[in-house]
C-alpha cells in the first residue's frame, strides 16, 4: 500500500493529464499542465520528508539527525519558479493565437488539425 | 467518447505503473546519501543555516545561474510573442475605491516584506525567487487598481539587467580568488562573519545573491505582467 501522500500526488498528475488528453479549450489545457506540475512538486518533496523530522534550518536545536532531506526541497523551489515563467511563455502563445484565429479551441485552430 | 475512454484506459495505466514504482521507495524513511553530506557541512562551508538556501545558492549555484537565464529567457520571450508597434492598457473601469486605496497603503509593506524573504534567505524559508514573487505581486495590484498605472520602465529595464550581470560578476570575482566559478570568495578567502552564524551578516555572498535574484525575480514577473495586461491598440496591429 502506498502512501496517502504519494497518492495525493499521482492522482494530481493524473488529473492534470486527463485535462490534457480531453480537454478542447487551450486555457484547459494549460489549466492541466499547471495542476500536473503541481503533482511532481508534491512527489519530489514527499519523497525526501523523513518521519518525525523538521525543516532543514540548522537553528534552535536541529541538527543533521533531526533533519529532512534538503535536495528535493532546493530542486522544487526551482521548478516553481520555472514553472510560473513557463505558464506565462505559454500563455502568451495562447493570447498570440487568439489573435490570430479568434478562438482557443484546438480542433478549430487549422495549424493543430491532423 | 472513444477519445475519453482512451483517455481514461491510458490514465489507469500511467496511475498503476506509477503507483508501482512508488511502492518501492517507502514513505518518510531516512534514504539521504547527498543530503546527509550538505546537512553536515553546511554551517563550516558556507555559514548558512538553512540548508536548503545553501544547495541553491552556494553548492548548486552555477544551476541557480542556469534557473535565473530560463527565467529571463521566458520573460523576453513573452516581451517577444506580445510585442505590437501601438499597445495599451483597455480596462473599461478603474479598481474599487477599496482596491486603490489599500494598494496605495499596503505597496511599501509588500516591499519590505518581500525585501525581508530575499535578505533573510540564509536564515529563514524563503529567498530570492519567493521574495521577488512578492514584489511583483504589490505591482501587480496597483495594476488591478488604475486604469492609467504603468510601471517606470525606465528603471525596471535597467535594474534587471544590472542584477544578473551582478550575479555573473560575483561568479568571475570567485573565479579570479579562488579558482572557479562561483567560488565563495567572502565566505572562505575574507572569513568574514565566522563568528555569527545564523545572524545576518553571515553565509559569505549568499545574502548578496539572494538580493540580486530578488531585484531581478521581481521586476522580470513585474514586466510579465505589464505586457500581459496590455492590448495592441484598435487598427494598429
Amino acid at each position: 500500500m502506498i502512501s496517502a501522500y504519494y497518492f495525493g500526488a499521482i492522482s494530481l498528475i493524473l488529473i492534470g493529464l486527463y485535462a490534457i488528453l480531453t480537454k478542447r479549450n487551450l486555457l484547459k489545457i494549460l489549466v492541466g499542465l499547471s495542476i500536473m506540475e503541481t503533482g511532481v512538486n508534491l512527489l519530489l518533496i514527499s519523497v525526501g520528508y523523513v518521519s518525525g523530522r523538521t525543516a532543514p534550518i540548522l537553528t534552535e536545536g536541529a541538527t543533521p539527525q533531526t533533519t529532512v532531506d534538503p535536495i528535493p526541497q532546493a530542486l522544487v523551489l526551482t521548478a516553481i519558479v520555472i514553472g510560473v515563467a513557463t505558464t506565462a511563455l505559454a500563455l502568451t502563445v495562447a493570447i498570440n493565437l487568439y489573435e490570430k484565429y479568434k478562438t482557443l479551441d484546438i480542433e478549430k485552430i487549422r495549424g493543430l488539425r491532423g | 467518447m472513444v477519445k475519453r475512454v482512451l483517455a481514461i484506459i491510458l490514465i489507469l495505466i500511467t496511475g498503476y505503473w506509477l503507483a508501482n514504482a512508488l511502492a518501492q521507495v517507502p514513505f518518510g524513511a531516512d534514504k539521504m546519501l547527498v543530503g546527509k553530506y550538505y546537512l553536515e557541512n553546511v554551517k563550516e562551508q558556507t555559514g548558512a543555516v538553512n540548508a536548503v538556501t545553501a544547495v541553491v545558492v552556494n553548492y548548486r549555484g552555477l544551476d541557480t545561474l542556469g534557473e535565473v537565464t530560463v527565467l529571463f529567457i521566458a520573460a523576453t520571450g513573452v516581451a517577444a510573442l506580445l510585442w505590437r508597434k501601438k499597445r495599451e492598457r483597455t480596462a473599461k473601469s478603474e479598481g474599487s475605491v477599496v482596491l486603490q486605496t489599500g494598494s496605495k497603503l499596503l505597496l511599501p509593506f509588500i516591499m519590505l516584506f518581500g525585501a525581508y524573504i530575499f535578505i533573510h534567505g540564509h536564515l529563514t524559508p524563503g529567498g530570492g525567487f519567493p521574495g521577488g514573487a512578492t514584489i511583483a505581486t504589490a505591482f501587480l495590484m496597483l495594476y488591478l487598481a488604475f486604469r492609467e498605472y504603468e510601471i517606470p520602465h525606465n528603471v525596471f529595464e535597467p535594474l534587471e539587467g544590472l542584477a544578473g550581470m551582478g550575479y555573473v560578476a560575483v561568479g568571475l570575482i570567485g573565479l579570479i580568488i579562488g579558482g572557479y566559478f562561483l567560488f565563495d570568495w567572502i565566505w572562505q578567502t575574507w572569513q568574514l562573519g565566522h563568528a555569527n552564524i545564523g545572524r545576518l551578516f553571515s553565509a559569505g555572498f549568499i545574502p548578496i545573491i539572494y538580493t540580486l535574484i530578488g531585484l531581478k525575480v521581481g521586476t522580470e514577473l513585474t514586466g510579465i505582467v505589464d505586457n500581459m495586461v496590455k492590448e495592441p491598440k484598435e487598427g494598429g496591429q
